[in-house]
């Protein structure tokens, strides 16, 4: 679809009207929004608290960031749960607010509840964070982008072997689904990519955010002698100030979490949203169409390393440095045959490997050698 | 508590209704008036805590209109969010009569849903006629069985069942938990783990007209007839015999043990009902996404509707307008989400305070009596 539709949102009001029953709810559109330099209006829509220190304020941030662009106007609604409310939620912002572009961020707005509001809206734009969009079964006016953290996580592996003294490292993981078995095992292979010995701890909390569970997760692994720890849940936040509390190292997820764990942190795994949503943006507002499905990585500019910490040594700057150079030329490949998980079986044969654009790694369903840890 | 249900009691024990012929007037005036104006006083506290935050009161009262109730998509919207609500209210309402508190309902809605997906299963080929019956039949059963876990547990054992249905309802989340992301799972959902799905040609669909969730007729249904179990039937006066006074009521000889099974039953039944709903309207399957807190947000409807279902109508729609206005407050009063929540939890305080004007006024009360 042209996206010069998506700006042309008084044609679509006069469709509605003309729709019928459809009429009566163009009557609650307030009548002042009528300008005539209308501005884009983007609707950005969050699971959790915007200042989780995690996966919300990793969009948020960018969010706030497009706040300056002239001509786009942003509303945002946080905690918004994946159930039909949120399908409510973005009627509300198409009819109440006139947003045409919309970023339901959270993994369980895309099916059924986005799919089927695009169905219902096909002059809308829907773009989903970390859907998984196929051109023959999904609207044209939705899409997907995702990023490829798990390189992120092997260079959080790469950093965590240098800092332990243990040989054992922890993680911390909401639901065993693909997306976070892959960035346990890149943990898991980066570390061993340093020393084999090293092995990883992983404890399943079942939940997207359940602090207290993910308090417990934490000290337990501590308690079993972990002395690095990363995670995978929507806000990192307890994990990090736990091993900041209990002095171990620690190596962040989502966005940056220095500030939670000053002495501790090491680097951490976050994404750069900005990339993605001024390119949509800018797509937009120059009439072009925007992609259906996006995805990048660290050369791309999708995800980003924090800042390294003091508790990285130079030996530990310098080896997740060349392995980053690596990645910047694309085609770095984590998952490459002869692999074995955890059980012993042989996952990925000798001779084939999956780079980090293989869609194979996103329904990936196991946990390498070296991981601690069992799926459900 | 024992005030609530004591006072949903006392009135159809006044004698001097010959008498004074206004009286019953006068008392449903106070029954409409006190929650009015605890609403009123609501209103003034929280108008205080916006100008506190540099927020103008008049803007929100503007934008919860527009958002709950100034269009039809918001009325919809409302209505959508009002519909399970009803049946969760009630399954706080019903064994309230009887005096008990049970907080549980949250676990009888997932698990209503799951034991509802899991009866329509082997049904898929059967058509809507086929598979709708069951799964109703299987949620009700399966929320009757859990609460009816905490009645039994009450009447047999005298176990607080405030504590055991909150305790039954970790324990349902978990159980719910362990079947829809083990045995029950589909494999093909990758990462949000669902049961098999029930068949898009078996989902309930909107009432016709209205294009309204399908919860509402069967809430409303409940609701009315749950009024008149309650006030028009020996079975309903006998629960609030007991609920009075539980003594009194086993020197009477009523059968406390049974009235309190079948309370929590039928209130756990519609709750489990909901779910079910749900599931047929909505999703289509079981998944974390029933866990939506229907079952949390009935305890406050039923304790603001003092127990009276007919009363849980209009409370589930404000707190259903509420909501569904509470993303138009982010967005455009730029006010934290739990704003809605600090509202909603000044109307409940004064509600529950405005329990104890009953009966202190004496304009309200018989009259002509020596």
């Amino acid at each position: 679809m042209p996206a010069d539709t998506l700006l042309a949102t008084d044609v679509s009001r006069r469709r509605l009207l003309a729709g019928g029953a459809a009429g009566l709810a163009a009557l609650g559109l307030p009548g002042r929004r009528a300008s005539a330099a209308r501005p884009l209006i983007v609707g950005f829509i969050y699971v959790g608290p915007k200042d989780d220190y995690g996966y919300n304020q990793a969009h948020a941030e960018a969010a706030a960031m497009l706040k300056k662009t002239p001509g786009v106007s942003i509303v945002e609604e946080e905690r918004v749960p994946e159930s039909d409310d949120v399908s409510r939620t973005m009627e509300s912002m198409i009819r109440l607010d006139g947003a045409t572009l919309l970023f339901p961020t959270s993994f369980g707005y895309f099916d059924p509840y986005m799919l089927r509001t695009a169905a219902k809206y096909p002059n809308i734009q829907f773009r989903h964070c970390g859907g998984l969009w196929q051109k023959d079964k999904h609207p044209m006016n939705t899409g997907s982008y995702f990023g490829y953290i798990g390189m992120c996580q092997y260079l959080n592996g790469i950093a965590a072997a240098h800092a332990t003294k243990s040989k054992k490292i922890g993680f911390v993981a909401a639901k065993p689904i693909p997306q976070v078995l892959v960035n346990i095992n890149s943990f898991t292979l980066g570390a061993r990519s340093v020393d084999p010995a090293i092995t990883t701890s992983v404890i399943f909390t079942g939940e997207w955010s359940m602090p207290v569970k993910e308090a417990e997760a934490s000290n337990s692994l501590i308690d079993q002698g972990i002395d690095v720890v990363t995670c995978h849940v929507d806000s990192p936040k307890v994990v990090m100030e736990t091993a900041e509390r209990r002095g171990i190292f620690a190596c962040g997820y989502h966005a940056n979490q220095s500030k939670l764990a000053p002495k501790g942190y090491l680097t951490g795994a976050e994404w750069n949203w900005i990339t993605v949503y001024r390119q949509f943006i800018d797509d937009a507002l120059n009439g072009k169409p925007i992609p259906n499905f996006t995805r990048g990585g660290l050369a791309e500019g999708f995800v980003k390393m924090s800042p390294y910490g003091p508790g990285l040594s130079d030996a530990g700057r310098k080896n997740v440095d060349s392995v980053k150079a690596e990645m910047m030329k694309g085609g770095y490949t984590v998952f490459k045959g002869p692999l074995k998980d955890n059980k012993g079986n042989t996952v990925i044969p000798a001779g084939t490997a999956y780079p980090e654009t293989a869609i194979q790694l996103e329904s990936l369903n196991y946990l390498v050698e070296g991981v601690n840890g069992a799926i459900a | 508590m024992s005030s609530a249900t004591t006072a949903a009691v006392l009135p159809d024990a006044v004698p001097a209704r010959a008498a004074d012929s206004w009286y019953p007037l006068r008392r449903a005036l106070e029954a409409v008036l006190a929650p009015l104006v605890a609403l009123g006083v609501a209103g003034v506290l929280f108008s205080v805590f916006l100008l506190c935050l540099g927020q103008s009161p008049l803007d929100f009262l503007d934008l919860v209109w527009r958002g709950a109730f100034g269009s039809w998509f918001s009325i919809q919207n409302t209505v959508q969010r009002a519909a399970p609500l009803l049946l969760t209210a009630l399954c706080v309402a019903l064994p309230g009569q009887l005096g008990l508190v049970i907080i549980g309902g949250e676990a009888a809605v997932v698990l209503g849903g799951l034991a509802a997906t899991v009866a329509a299963l082997p049904l898929v080929h059967g058509g809507p006629f086929l598979v709708l019956p069951a799964m109703a039949i299987a949620g009700i059963a399966m929320g009757a069985f859990w609460i009816g876990i905490s009645g039994w547990l009450k009447a047999r054992l005298n176990v607080n069942e405030t504590i055991a249905s909150l305790v039954l309802a970790y324990i349902g989340l978990a159980l719910f938990n362990h079947l829809v992301e083990g045995v029950l799972r589909d494999p093909s959902s990758l990462n949000k783990p669902s049961t098999y799905g029930i068949g898009d040609g078996n989902m309930l669909d909107t009432v016709p007209w209205l294009d309204v969730h399908p919860g509402l007729p069967v809430g409303i249904l409940a609701c009315v007839l749950s009024w008149v179990l309650i006030y028009r039937t020996s079975f309903g006066f006998a629960s609030r015999v007991t609920g009075g006074n539980v003594r009194a009521a086993q020197l009477q000889g009523l059968p406390v043990t049974r009235l309190i099974l079948v309370a929590c039953a039928i209130g756990g039944g519609c709750a489990g009902l909901a779910g079910a709903i749900e599931v047929a309207a909505e999703y289509g399957r079981a998944n974390a996404s029933l866990n939506a807190g229907y079952g949390y947000t009935g305890i406050l409807i039923a304790f603001l509707a003092r127990f009276n279902p007919l009363a849980i109508m209009p409370m589930a729609l404000l707190l259903g307008g509420l909501t569904a206005a509470g993303g138009l407050l982010q967005r455009h009063m730029g006010l934290p989400d739990a704003t809605i929540l600090v509202l909603q939890g000044l109307i409940f305080v004064s509600i529950l305070t405005s329990d104890t004007l009953y009966g202190r006024f004496r304009w309200f009360q018989p009259r002509g009596t020596a």
